[in-house]
């Protein structure tokens, strides 16, 4: 593995075009380089780390005699992007994933000036020819921890600590309340956004200021063990951790973790580019795939939690449940789904309400 | 809103200013002898790594923030021998000593990214924190209490010391003190060194007190405020602490205000921007009294090169 951060590329850009800094390699066996561009570092034990043990697991199962793999970290959301992807695709990368929201206009600026090589775009929304998305239906596992919540919740003051207001966040704070309320319709939660996928000290204070008010469980959707801390700090009944086991920071209140797995679609989809079969595709999978994984249960969560949990789950898993099943109310009091309909795939992105009981 | 939510957001706000301030302390004597390092934010964060380094090596907290303040000093060091030896540009130098902290912190900080620091408390006896009130007083981390101490120790040593009075001549007429018979780069030295040493304990705030753990770029901007806060404050010692709870107040109010309903009628992102606007206000005012602009020390940022 060939690790760069944003500022070595910055130094190797220009020497990369100009100087065939990779050519021995190409003697070698016609290796697939795949390019992996990260908007934190690895080791945050939350959303990067994710991407980067699907990487590794990807490595194991495919062999690294096949495939090459390039990490950039630390790459924001921003132009910048725009010259890491370019260089990748000038580098020779021939697959390059971009793992967050907002690299989307870039990756597809990029993609149109090298046809023959394809981008994925993690929890993206619109493809090209070269150009597939692939994401995890982390709601569902948004309902499996919602009900944990709703069941242990002694304040029934529950919060959801959201990155970015973007439908996908919106939805999962929608799934989450709504399991809650399912379980015990007195509970409220209360939705908040740090405006940030990475401000430590924000979380922080955000989870300190939610704790003071009275939550006693928060769920969140950022991508680092800040919040848990906090909450183990303050001895509250509980969090949930955020693309992994977050339980180190937490061993007393982690109550589960939802769990990214991204390792089965990076092998499928490096293996698909090596035999020549990639097409122009949107993946969208969840608890049934294994894209999704509920973390073990911390050993205060009750069995009887455990067991309505795992029934949640395992009827998503079966199908026979929809997390966005009718009727769902909006938090003004409209119905917006009714009895017998869900919000299907497609709907998912256009949905601007909350669900009955959340405070935004 | 409930008497207990002000006390938490009092409480908070004591802790997020409490780093800034004391970052923007050193940088205000930096500045006062004539030197600007716009290196603070880099090395807040070599203080905030070297701390979560011995404080999980050791698991002494006062040895920690003793090597936190010397490596940061350590980094200014660097900056003085190049600004003041050898005259380089301080902007570019003071910038580039930023890249250097941010990048060394986050090498060094490899080996102990996802680990729990463990925090500091109160100084005071558990009991007198009991009651919430009384919390106010008493339950703040010790970085507060230090922070606000110095305040007092660096007001009295500038106005009031002679020591203090060699360093500001320094600062406002470098020839001057020079043809006294002070040494101006000594001086200037020094100050740099105590800058430094305050950054780190500044960095030291965020793993001990606020953010207890180890991620890149753990500060966020944090010293970039502090650097703002020194003209904010026009070089004065107690402006410059009530900028910082001002500053708190400001963040943490967002943060507050987006979790209760009672602020539901305007959106969360006039929340985030409230800082912001509040500062441009607060200029406004500052600059339609006259005197933000003529307070600050005539050598600032010139470099002293001795004739013969």
């Amino acid at each position: 593995m060939t690790q760069f951060n944003r500022r070595t590329m910055l130094k190797i850009g220009g020497a990369a075009a100009a100087l065939p800094l990779l050519g021995s390699r190409a003697f070698a066996q016609e290796k697939l380089k795949v390019g992996f561009v990260l908007i934190g570092m690895p080791d945050d034990n939350g959303w990067n780390y994710g991407h980067d043990r699907g990487r590794q697991e990807m490595l194991a199962a495919i062999g690294e005699d096949k495939v090459e793999t390039t990490v950039v970290t630390n790459v924001p959301e921003g132009p910048d992007a725009e010259r890491v992807f370019r260089e990748l695709a000038q580098q020779g990368h021939k697959l390059i994933y971009g793992t967050s929201f907002g690299y989307g206009d870039y990756i597809h600026k990029v993609a149109k000036q090298f046809p023959d090589v394809k981008f994925e775009w993690a929890t993206g929304n619109a493809t090209a020819p070269n150009v597939s998305i692939y994401n995890a239906k982390f709601h569902e596992g948004r309902a499996v921890i919602g009900t944990v919540a709703g069941l242990m919740t002694k304040t029934n003051k529950l919060a959801y600590v959201g990155s970015i207001p973007i439908p996908e966040v919106r939805m999962g704070a929608n799934a989450f309340a709504i399991a809650a309320r399912k379980v015990n319709p007195n509970v409220t939660v209360k939705v908040v956004y740090i405006d940030s996928w990475f401000d430590p000290a924000k979380e922080a204070e955000q989870a300190r200021a939610l704790i003071d008010q009275g939550v006693d469980i928060i769920a969140q959707h950022t991508d680092g063990p800040v919040i848990p801390q906090i909450a183990e700090e303050r001895g509250i009944v509980g969090v949930f951790g955020q693309g992994a086991d977050m339980s180190a920071f937490a061993p007393n209140t982690q109550l589960t973790a939802i769990i990214d797995r991204w390792g089965p679609h990076y092998t499928k989809s490096v293996q698909s580019v090596l035999d020549g079969t990639w097409v122009e595709s949107s993946v969208w999978d969840g608890l049934a795939s294994g894209e999704v994984e509920i973390g073990p249960y911390n050993a205060k969560v009750p069995a009887d939690v455990v067991a309505k949990a795992e029934e949640v789950k395992a009827a998503i898993i079966a199908g026979t449940l929809h997390p966005f099943a009718g009727p769902i109310k909006d938090n003004t009091g409209t119905e917006r789904v009714a009895a017998g309909d869900v919000i299907d795939d497609g709907e998912f992105w256009g949905v601007d309400w909350y669900a009955e009981g959340i405070e935004a | 809103m409930s008497s207990d939510i002000v006390i938490a957001i009092l409480m908070t706000m004591a802790g997020a200013a409490t780093p800034i301030l004391l970052a923007a302390l050193g940088e205000l004597v930096v500045e006062k002898s004539g030197v600007l390092n716009l290196g603070v934010e880099g090395m807040m964060l070599v203080g905030a790594v070297i701390t979560v380094a011995v404080t999980l090596t050791t698991g002494n907290h006062l040895l920690a923030v003793a090597c936190a303040a010397a490596a940061a000093a350590l980094a200014a060091l660097i900056f003085g021998v190049l600004t003041l030896t050898l005259s380089a540009n301080q902007v570019a130098t003071g910038l580039a000593l930023t890249i250097l902290g941010t990048g060394f912190s986050a090498l060094f900080g490899r080996p102990y990214t996802g680990k729990s620091v463990p925090t500091v408390g109160s100084p005071f006896p558990a009991e007198l924190a009991t009651d919430p009130v009384w919390r106010l007083l008493f339950g703040h981390s010790v970085f507060v209490y230090l922070a606000l101490i110095m305040v007092v120790a660096v007001w009295w040593f500038l106005q009031r010391t002679r020591s203090g009075l060699i360093l500001r001549a320094v600062g406002e007429n470098d020839l001057s003190a020079h043809s006294m018979g002070y040494s101006v780069i000594g001086v200037r030295y020094a100050a740099v060194a105590f800058g430094g040493a305050m950054a780190g304990i500044a960095g030291a705030c965020f793993p001990l007190a606020l953010t207890p753990q180890w991620v890149e770029r753990l500060t966020t901007g944090k010293g970039w405020i502090a650097l703002a806060l020194v003209v904010f404050a026009a070089w004065r010692p107690f402006r410059l602490a009530a900028g910082a709870y001002f500053f708190g107040l400001m963040m943490i109010f967002e943060v507050y205000a987006k979790s209760s309903s009672s602020f539901r009628v305007l959106p969360s992102e006039f929340w985030a921007a409230l800082p912001y606007l509040a500062t441009v206000v607060v200029l406004v005012l500052i600059s339609l009294r006259r005197e933000g602009s003529s307070s600050a020390p005539a050598c600032l940022g010139k470099p002293f090169i001795a004739a013969g």
